[in-house]
């Protein structure tokens, strides 16, 4: 298992990757996202805690368009990616989600082989010219989710025959196969077991080196172990946002001491 | 009320349970009901079996004689002076010979076989009794002839078609008793059966020609049979399947997975439901009124069949489209949407193979409802044409008058002659294998493609 050690280290670019201004999400009347602006570093991991239902996911969602899939969902303010405005009507979402990927809460691989479910992505996207690419594209998305070594002799057998928290790397080896730049985790390792959780927050840290991720999580130790920024979210609103040490020892806002503390939530 | 005060321990004394050893009353009016529930659906059941049972019975006991048909083998010459009189084997002229040229031929090695039978009778005139023999044979011994000019000159045994008295009598519908008020046969011709079924000139056998046939004029049931009617069905149905699971596919795939949930669609998803319901007699009319008087495409055709059963067809291939593309988790949807693809790449890679089985299921179980259809078919013509030809070609197949199965079946049984009405029932056999092979089909297809996830 992983120590306290991942979340002292120090973060080790200022660049801002994603700045969002006045987010305000609706789900047709009611309200769900409430002025949230909050500025994401490239290069690091940031946590999005915070109660059930309290906006984190649907946040998470809107900065790869996934909410745009909903229909009575509806988005205001700016969320800019590399000064870019994600909104912006000359954006198509599938582009975006190119650069930007997802692992989602539950293990969803296709029920393909593992190959074929890793290779979709550099194919829809045209990344490999021809198939001892695609096989060079696999191989190292594989492994650097961490999971080549036990499916590397039965990359033809269907993603769904591997056990849960393989099934979850191997999602986002699917997800890195087509070099995003930045990673949204929506509660990873909710469904894992605390091994598989510990492997899954490892490859987290690691991926950390290339990507900027953004992890919602329940798991209040899970943010302290993996996230440099953390972010708690209650009732639709950013209550608060700063280096993760300093929301979990000396957190400014009363509603984020009852939480971390265990008294709300 | 007397019974829960003995169960209760007496007053004073609250105790809530006796001994698990002993059921209480309130556990045994319990246990009784759910046993009468269990009884009443064990009923129902058996009631449906019961019925199912008779139905099959009926069907095979009534059907499977049809698939028999009685013979008459005759020696019967072939004397060239009559048959080709210039000498020159030259068809045309064979042609010129018509069907009542052959009449005289039969009607003598009738009598021969008679005599070589040793039945005695009063009936010796060849004419009556020819009318053992299908009003067709003449025709039959025609074409044989025609087929091969070589047996002119020679005497040769043909086998020919029985009438359907002879045909009832072997199969014990027709009975001395009844052919007292039958115009077509008298029971002495009877006698003569007798005769020649023991030297073996008249058999019974399994007949093709009731499967691959044409159907037959109302005085020639013995001739009639199923196979061209198939065809009219067969075209029907590739007209259906062609336009029914593309159109049926593509409008659940865009109702289903693009459009947007408005009052609009809400309406469409409606009526699509509604038209599942509707009659399907409307649809005939329709396709009368689209097809045939306003788009003047021929009528009795199967082409115009196949449209009105497509519009018939449609409403349940959309509805079970949907209801599989529903049953793809949207785990999948994301998944595909996560890593970049777009809205139809998630769909026409990852949900509809998954959905598959379900949309191949829906479109041989609607197909299957097509086939067995007979309403519309009455008003766009297709019942009551007696589908005498084979179609020649596929242009034919689709554009010419022809009938099919259900419409076939249902044309028979309006017939006076019984043996129209056996027939019939031969004809729901043949329809039935049809549909139990279709769905059986399905089934398979769905044990086939189906994934896990």
């Amino acid at each position: 298992m992983k120590d306290n050690i991942i979340s002292e280290m120090d973060v080790t670019t200022d660049k801002i990757k994603i700045s969002a201004r006045d987010v305000q999400v609706y789900y047709g009347d009611n309200h769900a996202i409430k002025d949230v602006s909050v500025e994401i570093q490239d290069k690091t991991v940031t946590a999005f805690i915070g109660p059930s239902g309290c906006g984190k996911s649907t946040f998470l969602r809107c900065i790869n368009r996934m909410n745009d899939t909903i229909d009575i969902c509806r988005v205001e303010g700016d969320i800019l990616i590399d000064g870019e405005d994600i909104y912006d009507s000359n954006v198509d979402p599938v582009q975006l989600r190119a650069k930007v990927g997802m692992v989602f809460q539950k293990p969803n691989p296709f029920p393909k082989s593992i190959y074929d479910n890793v290779a979709y992505g550099p194919r829809i996207h045209g990344l490999a010219r021809n198939k001892s690419e695609l096989d060079d594209i696999v191989e190292r998305a594989l492994k650097r989710a961490a999971i080549w070594n036990e499916v590397k002799d039965r990359l033809h057998a269907p993603g769904t025959g591997l056990s849960g928290g393989q099934q979850q790397r191997l999602c986002i080896a699917r997800a890195i196969a087509t070099e995003p730049e930045v990673l949204l985790m929506d509660e990873p390792c909710s469904a894992l077991d605390p091994i598989a959780t510990a492997q899954v927050e490892e490859l987290i840290d690691e991926l950390r080196q290339d990507y900027s991720v953004v992890i919602v999580t329940h798991s209040m130790q899970q943010a302290a172990r993996v996230s440099q920024k953390t972010a708690f979210f209650h009732l639709g609103n950013l209550v608060e946002y700063g280096e993760t040490d300093k929301i979990f020892t000396s957190p400014e806002d009363p509603r984020t001491e009852s939480y971390i503390t265990g008294r709300i939530g | 009320m007397t019974d829960t005060n003995t169960s209760m321990a007496p007053a004073g004394e609250p105790k809530r349970f006796g001994s698990l050893l002993e059921q209480s009353d309130r556990t045994k009016r319990r246990n009784a009901k759910e046993k009468r529930f269990r009884l009443y659906g064990v009923a129902a059941i058996a009631v449906g079996l019961i019925f199912l049972t008779a139905l099959v019975v009926t069907i095979i006991l009534n059907g499977i004689p049809a698939f028999t048909q009685t013979h008459m083998t005759l020696q019967i010459e072939l004397p060239a002076d009559k048959l080709d009189k210039k000498g020159e084997r030259n068809l045309a002229d064979i042609k010129k010979v018509s069907t009542f040229g052959y009449n005289p031929l039969i009607d003598a090695a009738l009598v021969r076989a008679v005599t070589e039978a040793g039945v005695e009778t009063d009936i010796t005139k060849g004419k009556d009794l020819r009318d053992m023999l299908s009003s067709g044979a003449g025709a039959q011994l025609r074409n044989a002839v025609l087929e091969n000019p070589d047996l002119i000159g020679t005497t040769h045994a043909f086998t020919l078609l029985t009438s359907s008295r002879v045909d009832g009598y072997m199969k014990g519908r027709v009975t001395r008793v009844s052919l007292a008020r039958d115009k077509n046969l008298t029971p002495e011709h009877l006698n003569i059966v007798d005769g020649l079924v023991d030297t073996g000139a008249i058999r019974r056998s399994f007949s093709w020609n009731f499967i691959t046939g044409t159907d037959a004029s109302e005085s020639r049931p013995e001739q009639a049979g199923m196979g061209v009617a198939m065809l009219g069905s067969f075209f029907m149905m590739l007209v259906v399947l062609v336009l029914s699971l593309p159109i049926g596919v593509a409008a659940s795939i865009y109702l289903e997975e693009f459009a947007p949930q408005n009052t609009f669609t809400d309406f469409i998803e409606v009526n699509i439901s509604n038209l599942a319901a509707v009659p399907s007699i409307v649809f005939g009319i329709l396709g009368l009124a689209v097809f045939i008087q306003f788009a003047h495409l021929p009528q009795s055709a199967p082409i115009v069949g196949g449209l009105t059963l497509t519009l018939m067809t449609l409403p349940t291939i959309v509805i079970s489209t949907r209801a599989s593309l529903k049953s793809v988790p949207p785990s999948i949807r994301d998944a595909a949407l996560g890593v970049g693809a777009s809205k139809m790449q998630s769909v026409l890679h990852h949900v509809l193979p998954l959905a598959m089985p379900g949309i191949l299921t829906g479109t041989i179980i609607g197909l299957a409802q097509a086939l067995g259809e007979t309403a519309p078919l009455l008003l766009i013509g297709m019942v009551g044409y007696i589908a005498t030809n084979y179609p020649d070609g596929i242009a034919s197949g689709f554009l010419d008058p022809n009938s099919a199965m259900p419409a076939q079946i249902y044309e028979w049984a309006k017939r006076a002659d019984p043996a129209f009405y056996e027939r019939a029932w031969g004809g729901i056999i043949i329809l039935l294998v049809f549909l139990v092979t279709m769905n059986a089909i399905a089934v398979m297809l769905r044990r086939r493609f189906e994934r896990r996830w």
